[in-house]
């Protein structure tokens, strides 16, 4: 895949000449890890990263950690606390999210690598006057979660599922949605909300 | 989880030689203190499980040579760049058609996030689900060399039947593999030592004594690409996988076949086998029984037989013989009703 350069979000370069003050900006500027770096300016362990999301279409600059992954730097740093911790370890689709338009798991990807990307969480989905999202109206409509904790992840994998072009039957819903575990399972309802919302879904 | 430092290099070179300044030619990719991360998906988990411990991570999607994204089908075969996701190669339509066995073996691995995240190149090379392996706190000859394998006496429903050793019986649980090994898949990679190609075959190693030593690679070295040979009868080809549950796990037993068919007969079969060995498995047993030979349930199982004659089984997992040659005996026979 493609990896699409940094678009609408300030490139680290224009953030650091046009935003940061001198002072805040010399120590940050050393912190670049890219491989062109001359050897005296060798990353260091432990030294916090800048990294420059996107994220529901605001800009963010955040300095991190390297471990931070993408749904701690979500949660812990930004404080969009919709996106939900349940494995950590990508094996239950709690923390789905879009990156750049594609649905991944925010867990086992370090926020540092997603530099310069297009973040979409679920607080990203309703319209600016509270209009909700076709996908959360039809999880509402057919019922689509008990306990809720797996609903944001379920969500934001049904939108990737549907523009991934894999919603066309039941069984390919059923198919391509199970990376999202649901302990009360209510997977038939789920299963229901994906085909309601998927023709006003596509591009969403 | 270790601290680590992050690098984005931006050519081949540039990694290559990131990663020959911080390891030596000894030392296992998997243990090095410099690795590789791409969809990071393995990794960062094993990271977390405190099972990998780099302290210089070396990204490679900012990588500027194009064809590591390109999926080029060419009168030679196919050629996969080491960077196209998993996802991609499933939905390529020349792919399905062409090869319906490589396509089915990545959409039937992992789920659509995951196909999204991992790269082709880093899928290959994923590592055991071993439960022992995993937790850092048993033994396991794989993660610590020379420190024993729990799994031998311990819950081994899982683990391998074919391949095994008195040192390590972790399975290989990649399905992408099973289809690139039966299709003579070929490997480009590139080092401090220059460019070279691995028969897919030569990638990964056996357990033996030296469980630790996963694949054939060396730490500063980069998979660039996967070739497939054309192979037209390839057509008619598929992935069975046989697990738990119906979706979104690892498989207990799984088949890749390819047939070309004389009518009835078989001129020439691939078999390879997943979630019943230590690495991609290649049953040329199998295929050799079935050459010549009218295809049927009784021909086909006799194929089975001689796949897993070499079997052995551990305490938990002996249904995994009978399982995976049922397995392969109903992906023979779909693979010979296919219409193509």
């Amino acid at each position: 895949m493609s990896q699409p350069p940094p678009n609408n979000a300030l490139s680290r370069r224009k953030f650091m000449a046009g935003t940061v003050s001198a002072a805040a900006a010399a120590p940050l500027l050393a912190s670049r890890a890219k491989a062109e770096t001359p050897i005296g300016a060798q990353p260091k362990l432990r030294q916090p990263v800048v990294t420059s999301l996107r994220i529901n279409k605001q800009a963010y600059e955040l300095s991190l950690d390297t471990r931070t992954s993408l749904l701690d730097a979500l949660r812990d740093h930004i404080g969009l606390t919709g996106t939900k911790k349940g494995c950590d370890h990508g094996q239950c689709g709690a923390c789905t999210v879009l990156v750049d338009g594609k649905r991944v798991l925010s867990c086992l990807s370090f926020a540092v690598m997603n530099d310069g990307k297009e973040v979409t969480t679920i607080e990203g989905l309703s319209s600016p006057d509270g209009k909700l999202h076709p996908m959360q109206q039809a999880f509402i409509d057919h019922d689509g979660f008990q306990c809720g904790y797996c609903t944001p992840g379920q969500i934001m994998s049904a939108i990737g599922c549907v523009n991934e072009g894999h919603a066309g039957s039941e069984d390919d819903i059923r198919e391509y949605m199970s990376g999202n575990i649901c302990r009360c399972a209510a997977y038939p309802n789920i299963v229901a909300a994906v085909l309601q919302a998927r023709g006003e879904t596509r591009g969403a | 989880m270790r601290p680590f430092v992050y690098e984005q290099p931006t050519a081949i070179s540039a990694a290559v030689a990131i990663a020959s300044r911080f390891t030596t030619h000894d030392d296992q990719p998997t243990r090095a203190n410099a690795q590789f991360i791409a969809g990071g998906t393995n990794l960062a988990d094993y990271m977390k499980l405190g099972v990998a411990e780099p302290n210089r991570l070396l990204d490679l999607n900012q990588l500027k040579e194009q064809e590591l994204r390109q999926i080029r089908v060419t009168e030679d075969g196919i050629r996969f760049g080491a960077l196209v996701r998993m996802g991609e190669a499933a939905d390529h339509r020349e792919v399905k058609q062409r090869y319906p066995v490589i396509a089915d073996s990545l959409r039937l691995a992992a789920s659509g996030q995951i196909r999204n995240m991992a790269s082709l190149a880093g899928n290959v090379l994923q590592r055991t689900r071993c439960e022992y392996f995993r937790e850092t706190s048993w033994h396991c000859n794989k993660r610590v060399p020379g420190s024993g394998c729990a799994a031998m006496e311990g819950f081994n429903r899982q683990h391998a039947v074919l391949g095994a050793s008195d040192a390590c019986i972790a399975t290989y649980h990649g399905d992408f593999a099973q289809a690139l090994i039966a299709l003579d898949a070929v490997i480009h990679a590139e080092g401090s030592r220059g460019a070279r190609k691995i028969p897919f075959a030569k990638l990964h190693r056996q357990p033996g004594d030296t469980p630790h030593i996963e694949t054939d690679l060396a730490a500063d070295e980069i998979i660039t690409a996967i070739e497939v040979p054309a192979i037209p009868w390839a057509r008619r080809s598929l992935y069975l996988k046989i697990r738990d549950r119906e979706s979104y796990a690892f498989a207990l037993a799984s088949a890749a076949v390819a047939l070309d068919l004389e009518g009835d007969s078989v001129r020439e079969a691939r078999i390879a086998l997943g979630g019943v060995a230590t690495v991609p498995w290649r049953a040329k047993e199998g295929e050799e029984a079935l050459r010549g030979k009218r295809l049927d349930e009784a021909s086909a199982s006799a194929a089975a037989d001689a796949a897993f004659a070499g079997a052995e089984p551990r305490r938990h997992n002996a249904f995994k013989i009978d399982l995976g040659k049922r397995t392969l005996v109903r992906a023979l026979l779909e693979t010979r009703d296919m219409k193509v």
